[in-house]
């Protein structure tokens, strides 16, 4: 019997999955357009699959090894059943490897178990309890039926008395089984993680993310501009269908695994935000419904099953609820540990600008602060709202060369918004300092320069984004320079990885950018920079998201530290899991309550290791983790580290450049009348 | 009567707001003026009211990125009544008033470029003949031709009114801030271009005009010994001492008390 049913079960499973296929595909073409190498994007699954996303599943050991035997004994025994029981290939070596392949996906399937019982908060419950079982039922199922094709059993046993029953009870198992693994991979089950997530590796939105076998960085974290030359087009998202088709399809992948949750600051701080129920929340929008059948750790403070949505109505209402609450996206801090994180390669971040955007560009809803600051830096190009001209005011001692005057310089420093900041101001004088006494030849843009527009953008608003990077990029081609150095992780993210996409023939805007931890290396390996001992207590670092994840630069800041003599004291969360410490994407502007702070988080990591002193290299951080309250370690910029730390050789034979100084002065402006 | 004396409600009300030219304080670069952008907000707030915006002035580039801003507001449509550099505009702006028959017409008490001398509103009661009231804090009912009001007074204080429409009423900063003026339907707006003749403005034109000089401010020094007393004292507002409030009294007795005061005071010889 099972000769005539096994066939037949096998191949209504496989149409079944084929037309809901079918459906999921549609699904997903519901979102804007998108144009992707289609065959090229396919040729790549298996290394991307093999190479990279198994490079973020290692990071947990115990899944990473409970995945290869689940997954790999899954997709052989799949295609092994399809043709020795589909097609009735009777031969035995075949059924061997099939009996190898299930018996590792069972061993796979106790794994699964075990990692759930009792599963941990950040995995979700409900259908996904019962997927080990399943697991579990596909492989005993298909196990059991294949003995007699090894040669195990005699051929017919499962043909009369007994061997009847047992042959209706594999049956039913493996029903079961195929239901799980072929059905409920297209339909919606746990399983559709295996089938879009094969998909999304291959039509991924940032295709620079994956290795190419040439070595190099892979990393692909600027966002994307936003066409505005077409006056009628909607600006960002507003309902799930204005995704691009692949982003819906990313969302889709999802496995739940909640990595992104684990790590997520806000998420963390209590604040109404979970970076996989939103993911979530955008699946239940694509199909619509409600988010009542969510199974895992709802947003802070909002219980599942009062928000619904549908791929043409809005994701955030104007008025009342509909599937996601607008403190959800403002809670984000763009910190990126939630893309980092995330198994699947889906780009949290990229969907939660996108619907920032819509709310900024078209409901002109950015809450708290929020409308202040993008009125700010429209008409000072400061967030303060400071006067433009004033840039320069706290430098008025220092006499720094300006690019207006020297029309070329080694190395351009970008000073940034901290300007207008007295403790910024502080790390600024300090790595002027250090500039002088390796006799770098620099200069800066003042009053020239214009916010980065960094904030403006992560706030949604890229018109004022485009328009003062523009403005910079336009000031920048006026000069020559070798490299642009900044003391903010934002402004370089910013310069480096977004400028470039608005820059134009006359105007190419690909410059060579680095954070000053990375300048500083560099002078300290030319041995540029004498120090004195290390005399301070202990030190912990702490990793800017902007430095860190963002831009892949872990190294430097601690090469510096360590040039300095100090040895440091890492903290449980640093490097590529370093904590946000709350300052980013316009998160202080936005304000978003939540239990506790961002930052009292990040300081309780730096007290557990026990530092007296924690670096940062970033004012954001240092503005952020300076709020805590006493006693708290205290907080020092690198630069002032480093500044502290100099020998400053005799007057005699100091450098040329500072006796050149005053430089010439400014011809008289005309005042306009 | 052009308005709607049946409407019981704010809803059904035709309100007309005057919108200038911003500039910003400390850039001089063009934007919405906050005053009037203050007026269009409290338009807007206003339950089921039609609103239409008026500018009167040049069709500049500069000019349309400040009118935008009014736009980005939630409004489809600004008219710019062109007139030209030179022009008085309250003639045109008391024709398309007329024409458009609103019941209220709202607009910052001042403006941020040009004269800005505040007069507008007045001359323009003037020519239509209508009520005027300044520093409006909020409409509360719209019946029978008539507006319940609440006027803001210094220091908080509120001061309810009743005025017969048409009616003009001016906003300043102490009215609710404007909402955030969004970028995607402020350039989908439209302005509607409307032409008029310019009376040109033969007083402004004898003008001399010059930047204005800084002038060193005197610091007030306030002796005291508590913080107390030092926050009252940088809290406070000049209290303009002295004076009297007249109740009931016939329009005739106030007027008189007026005119002697502006006699006293030397506004009138
Ligand atoms: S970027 Fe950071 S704050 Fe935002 S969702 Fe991801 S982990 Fe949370
Ligand atoms: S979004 Fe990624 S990290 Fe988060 S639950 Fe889904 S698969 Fe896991």
């Amino acid at each position: 019997m099972l000769d005539t049913l096994l066939p037949i079960l096998l191949f209504s499973a496989l149409l079944l999955a084929a037309i809901g296929a079918v459906r999921r595909v549609r699904l997903w073409r519901q979102g804007r357009p998108s144009s992707v190498p289609v065959i090229k994007g396919l040729m790549q699954v298996p290394r991307r699959y093999l190479v990279d996303l198994h490079h973020v599943v290692e990071r947990d050991k115990y899944i990473s090894h409970t995945h290869v035997a689940t997954a790999g004994g899954f997709v052989l025994a799949a295609l092994l059943a399809i043709v020795v029981h589909g097609f009735g290939l009777q031969s035995a070596i075949l059924g061997w490897v099939l009996l190898a392949a299930t018996t590792s996906m069972f061993i796979g399937s106790l794994l699964v178990a075990k990692r759930r019982s009792p599963p941990p908060s950040r995995l979700s419950k409900g259908p996904w309890m019962r997927l080990p079982k399943s697991l579990m039922a596909f492989s005993l199922g298909m196990f059991a039926v294949t003995l007699p094709t090894a040669g195990i059993l005699p051929e017919g046993v499962f043909q009369s008395g007994l061997g009847w029953i047992a042959a209706l009870v594999l049956a039913a198992v493996i029903v079961w089984g195929l239901g799980e693994m072929f059905f409920g991979m297209t339909w919606g089950g746990p399983m559709k993680h295996a089938f879009a997530g094969a998909l999304h590796l291959a039509f991924h939105r940032r295709p620079e993310r994956f290795s190419d076998g040439t070595g190099g960085e892979h990393r692909s974290t600027g966002l994307k501009a936003l066409k505005l030359d077409d006056d009628n087009a909607k600006l960002g998202v507003e309902k799930p269908a204005d995704f691009t088709w692949n982003q819906l399809l990313g969302f889709d992948a999802c496995v739940q695994c909640g990595r992104c949750e684990a790590m997520c600051p806000a998420f963390a701080a209590g604040q109404p935000l979970n970076p996989k129920k939103l993911i979530q929340d955008m699946v239940v929008g694509m199909a619509g419904g409600s988010d009542a059948k969510y199974y895992g750790s709802p947003y802070p403070g909002k219980p599942v099953g009062e928000h619904e949505g549908h791929p043409h109505g809005p994701i955030v209402a104007r008025q009342g609820t509909s599937l996601v609450d607008p403190e959800t996206l403002w809670s984000c801090t763009t910190c990126r540990a939630c893309v980092e994180e995330c198994p699947m390669m889906i780009e949290h971040v990229d969907a939660i600008v996108d619907m920032r955007r819509f709310l900024t560009l078209e409901h002109g809803n950015t809450p708290n602060k929020g409308a202040e600051v993008l009125d700010n830096l429209i008409a000072t190009d400061n967030p303060g709202g400071f006067d433009p001209d004033s840039r320069l005011h706290w430098a008025a001692d220092l006499n720094l060369p300006l690019m207006a005057d020297k029309q070329e310089a080694d190395v351009l420093l970008w000073l940034g918004d901290g300007v207008f900041d007295m403790r910024n101001q502080r790390t600024l004088r300090a790595f002027i300092s250090v500039l002088r006494a390796a006799n770098v030849d620099f200069a800066v843009l003042g009053n020239e320069e214009r916010d980065s527009g960094d904030v403006a953008r992560r706030l949604g608003d890229e018109a004022t984004f485009q328009t003062l990077a523009r403005r910079n990029i336009q000031t920048l081609s006026r000069y020559r320079f070798a490299r642009i150095v900044t003391c903010d992780p934002h402004s370089f993210h910013v310069l480096k990885n977004e400028y470039g996409e608005l820059g134009t023939a006359q105007t190419p805007a690909d410059y060579h950018v680095q954070h000053h931890s990375t300048y500083i290396s560099e002078l300290v390996s030319a041995n540029k920079l004498t120090f004195k001992a290390w005399k301070g207590g202990s030190v912990t670092y702490h990793d800017p998201c902007y430095l860190g994840r963002y831009n892949g630069e872990y190294e430097a800041p601690r090469d510096v530290l360590k040039a300095l003599g100090i040895e440091i004291k890492e903290m449980a969360r640093s490097g590529y899991r370093s904590r946000c410490c709350g300052g980013g994407g316009g998160a202080p502007i936005t304000d978003i309550p939540g239990k506790q702070r961002i930052p009292d988080m990040r300081m309780e990591d730096v007290r557990e290791t026990g530092a007296d002193l924690v670096a940062v290299g970033c004012p954001q951080c240092t503005a952020m983790l300076e709020g805590v309250v006493e006693p708290r370690a205290g907080i020092k910029d690198i630069a002032e580290l480093v500044a502290d730390a100099l020998i400053i050789e005799t007057p005699a034979d100091q450098s040329p450049q500072r006796q050149q100084a005053p430089a010439a002065p400014r011809p008289a402006l005309e005042v306009a009348s | 009567m052009p308005h709607n004396a049946t409407s019981s409600t704010p809803g059904g009300l035709n309100v007309a707001v005057l919108v200038s030219i911003g500039r910003h304080p400390l850039t001089a670069r063009t934007r919405r003026a906050d005053q009037d952008a203050r007026a269009v907000e409290m338009a807007l707030t206003l339950d089921g009211a039609s609103v239409s915006l008026i500018h009167a002035g040049q069709q500049e580039r500069e000019h349309e990125e400040a009118l935008r801003g009014y736009l980005g507001m939630g409004i489809d449509t600004v008219n710019l009544i062109q007139q030209c550099p030179q022009a008085d505009v309250v003639p045109a702006l008391a024709d398309a008033l007329r024409q458009g028959a609103p019941q209220l017409v709202l607009s910052g008490a001042r403006a941020e470029t040009n004269e800005a001398s505040g007069v507008l509103p007045y001359l323009l009661a003037e020519a239509l003949g209508w009520p005027i009231i300044t520093n409006l804090a909020a409409v509360e009912k719209v019946e029978q031709g008539m507006a319940t009001v609440l006027q803001a007074l210094p220091r908080g204080k509120r001061r309810r009114l009743r005025i017969r429409l048409p009616a003009i009423a001016t906003v300043d900063s102490s009215a609710p801030a404007a909402r955030q003026s969004a970028f995607g339907p402020a350039r989908r707006g439209a302005l509607e271009h409307l032409d008029a003749a310019s009376d040109i403005d033969e007083a402004l034109a004898a003008w001399q005009v010059q930047p204005a000089r800084k002038r060193p401010k005197r610091l007030k020094i306030v002796k005291s010994s508590s913080a107390r007393d030092r926050f009252k004292a940088a809290a406070a507002k000049a209290d303009g001492g002295g004076g009297q409030t007249l109740t009931d009294v016939t329009p005739e007795q106030g007027a008189e008390a007026i005119f002697k005061l502006l006699k006293e005071e030397g506004v009138l010889r």
